[in-house]
């Protein structure tokens, strides 16, 4: 189990991965529905550690939809699913911080039961696998184009990772590296305030977008998929912006272009 | 529980935050917090033991807040010895009766008032003003902000919405004064305008950043100078503050001035701070400690830490969704992030379930807090207690609508029967003419994500069999 001991900033201990321990693999539903690839390329990264990697086909959702709306109640029963379904893995590992944060930070908050607490301090955010616990600092990529990252906003405060996405995006070759102004700041995507608050989601929504553009950035990558959603339906809608991609931080981490 | 009815801020709640989703700040609000907010970030990476502060700040005013009790009656108890009449009052309405006794008391006609949110809360210049006593913001934003007929848009700069060329024009309208925007000249027409006032004034009016119970002592900080004036220059001074100012001992007093001041405007510290012991010799001093909905924080044990507020802005400068939609969207005293967790905790869920929706969760504010208040997930938390309780949020339909998806993502079958839906749903949608709802919302700034062929699953399925 994955131990806080200290937060804001959050600093976590993690137990030790012993060779050929397989992971349980956790793709969030909209990865797995709407981007297989970041699923896929994350698959591919723990192989080429020598990492098994195992999906337990019961898996659904981790429950933050409901929870960040307030219903609780409807929250946990998805929660109890999840733990269910990685019950037998040590490690779980997944490509999204966000969901990685409901995991480690939230399940207590749904269902104190130490069962069910213990297993969410098993999941671990991608990056922050390879880097901290792995001690993998080059993926051996090179991609030849010019790159921004955006950390979502559960990633960077909740699990404070930030260093082992930087890491590994330092480490590819021929990579142009351009740093998103103000990249602190929000996206504004938030789940169902994207939704709810969608004048104010919007508005931080482009903010990011002319930033993105100021950088001169042609790729956007990210640990976090869902921003990526919200990011890339805004750049999509404007045609001076359309030629910006967005991609999982996996995906180009796999790469040899 | 307290009458806030009388509040017409609880009216302007209900009417204005359905301001909230709809950004309304103007650019200059969002370069100027995030210019703060950058200082503020900068100012305290230059201090290696920032953390230490943060954290000792914390567990003092969770130790206080849990003490209450005690602390208070220990304050009362040091203060009242050099004179200082104590008085205790349940809600707004008691709090302002108490201050028109005082005045009446002494025949007081003028008030001059330095800068107290305790008395925002009370809309006490209303209160004074049915009386016939006058009551003058002697804080320059909150005289602007008095001038103008508005509301502060920000807890500790309140005419953060006023650019200097709006000041020039109000100072010409309102006090026949030559129109200029440079900011020397306006400073010296405030402080003009204010200076005969303090002479005049019959009664001072204050708010309390710190109450020290082992010495009894109030802190108070300010830079300009206002709050000194105000509070030593007129014959009666009343202090107001919540009940939950209070610190046990002096000794915890320097870690909160270095905090506050460093996290509200980047000062090392305030221009002055003011320690009062007591009335100046020969003049009355009263202190008014209000409960006004914080015993309704402090009952719940996960919301009590909201108490620790040093009311110090951070949070609100560092808030992406304030620095767009401004202070007034928030519909009460207190705007921003801290505003979403403690109005509706001090004015109920039933009038101000919405503001705790009004945040991505990006958790900037806990983040920047000097007193580690966790505030994102405060904000989920009333969330969920909105959603249960009387609140304009509550709804049969959402809960309904969350049960099914709660069924649905609790078995692979399901799971597959539903997303299949929602893939022909996000497929089809661009052949409709008009999103409803939700999907509107979405699709009014943004494309809907492309539906790829197969699905993670489905291709796992294929290639690992
Ligand atoms: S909640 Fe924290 S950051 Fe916000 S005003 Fe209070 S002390 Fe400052």
């Amino acid at each position: 189990m994955i131990k806080l001991t200290n937060h804001s900033p959050p600093v976590w201990e993690y137990p030790k991965y012993e060779p050929g321990e397989p992971v349980g693999l956790f793709i969030p539903c909209y990865i797995d529905q709407f981007f297989p690839a970041s699923g896929e390329a994350t698959v591919e990264l723990l192989r080429r550690q020598n990492v098994p990697v195992e999906y337990p086909k019961e898996q659904t959702c981790c429950g933050q939809p409901a929870f960040n709306s307030g219903y609780w109640d409807e929250a946990r029963r998805v929660v109890r699913h999840f733990c269910d379904t990685f019950e037998p893995y040590r490690w779980i590992v997944g490509p999204s911080g966000s969901c990685t944060a409901m995991c480690r930070v939230f399940f207590e908050q749904v269902d104190p039961d130490p069962r069910i607490v213990e297993i969410g301090r098993r999941v671990v955010e991608l990056t922050e696998f390879l880097v901290n616990v792995l001690g993998v600092t080059d993926t051996g990529a090179r991609y030849p184009h010019k790159v921004a990252l955006h950390i979502g906003c559960h990633t960077r405060r909740e699990l404070g990772v930030v260093d082992p996405p930087m890491t590994l995006l330092r480490s590819i070759r021929d990579l142009e590296y351009h740093e998103l102004p103000n990249m602190e700041e929000c996206c504004g995507f938030g789940g169902t305030f994207s939704v709810k608050m969608a004048g104010t989601s919007l508005a931080m929504g482009r903010t990011k977008v002319e930033n993105l553009a100021k950088c001169g950035a042609d790729v956007l990558v990210s640990p976090d998929t869902s921003c990526l959603m919200h990011i890339e339906g805004l750049l999509r809608r404007d045609p001076a912006t359309r030629h910006i991609q967005t991609k999982h931080l996996a995906e180009i981490l796999v790469a040899d272009e | 529980m307290s009458d806030t009815s009388h509040l017409h801020g609880a009216e302007f709640l209900k009417s204005q935050t359905a301001g909230l989703s709809e950004p309304a700040g103007s650019k200059a609000l969002g370069e100027s917090t995030e210019r703060s907010a950058k200082q503020v970030r900068e100012m305290a990476a230059t201090i290696p033991q920032w953390q230490d502060w943060r954290e000792a700040a914390h567990r003092i005013k969770r130790y206080a807040v849990a003490h209450l009790d005690k602390l208070l009656a220990e304050f009362e108890r040091n203060i009242s010895v050099r004179g200082v009449t104590v008085l205790y009052a349940a809600d707004a309405a008691e709090a302002n009766r108490l201050v028109i006794q005082i005045a009446q008391e002494h025949g007081v006609k003028r008030v001059v008032k330095s800068k107290t949110m305790v008395s925002e809360e009370m809309e006490l210049n209303h209160a004074l003003a049915d009386v016939g006593v006058t009551a003058l913001e002697t804080d320059l934003g909150e005289y602007l902000v008095q001038l103008a007929g508005q509301r502060p848009t920000h807890i500790v700069t309140p005419a953060l919405h006023l650019s200097a060329e709006d000041c020039g024009r109000l100072f010409a309208d309102k006090l026949d004064e030559p129109y200029t925007a440079e900011h020397k000249a306006l400073t010296d027409i405030a402080r003009r305008h204010l200076r005969e006032e303090y002479l005049r004034a019959d009664m001072g009016v204050s708010g309390v950043n710190f109450a020290v119970a082992e010495t009894g002592t109030i802190a108070i900080v300010e830079n300009e100078g206002n709050a000194g004036l105000s509070t030593s220059a007129p014959p009666v001074h009343v202090a107001l503050m919540g009940i939950e100012k209070v610190i046990p001992r002096i000794e915890h007093l320097p870690v909160f001035l270095n905090l506050l001041g460093r996290s509200g405007t980047g000062q090392k510290l305030t221009s002055y701070t003011h320690l009062i012991h007591g009335a100046t010799p020969g003049k009355k001093m009263y202190v008014i400690i209000l409960d006004n909905g914080r015993t309704r924080a402090l009952a719940d044990p996960k919301t009590r830490v909201a108490l620790a507020c040093i009311r110090c802005g951070s949070c609100l400068n560092n808030c992406p969704v304030y620095r767009r939609v401004g202070g007034w969207a928030y519909g009460w005293v207190y705007p921003g992030p801290i505003g979403s967790i403690i109005t509706p905790q001090l004015v109920g869920l039933e009038k101000a379930g919405k503001l705790p929706f009004a945040s991505s969760l990006c958790g900037a504010c806990a983040e920047a807090c000097p007193v580690k208040i966790d505030i994102a997930h405060q904000l989920v938390y009333l969330r969920h207690r909105a959603a249960k309780e009387p609140s304009p949020v509550r709804s049969m339909a959402e809960r309904l609508m969350w049960k099914s998806w709660a069924w649905s993502m609790s078995g692979p079958l399901r799971y597959w029967l539903t997303m299949t839906a929602v893939r022909i749903g996000v497929r089809l949608a661009k052949f409709l003419p008009w999103h409803p709802l939700q999907l509107g919302a979405w699709t009014r700034g943004r494309e809907l994500p492309r539906v790829p062929k197969a699905t993670f699953r489905g291709n796992w399925r294929h290639n690992e069999k």
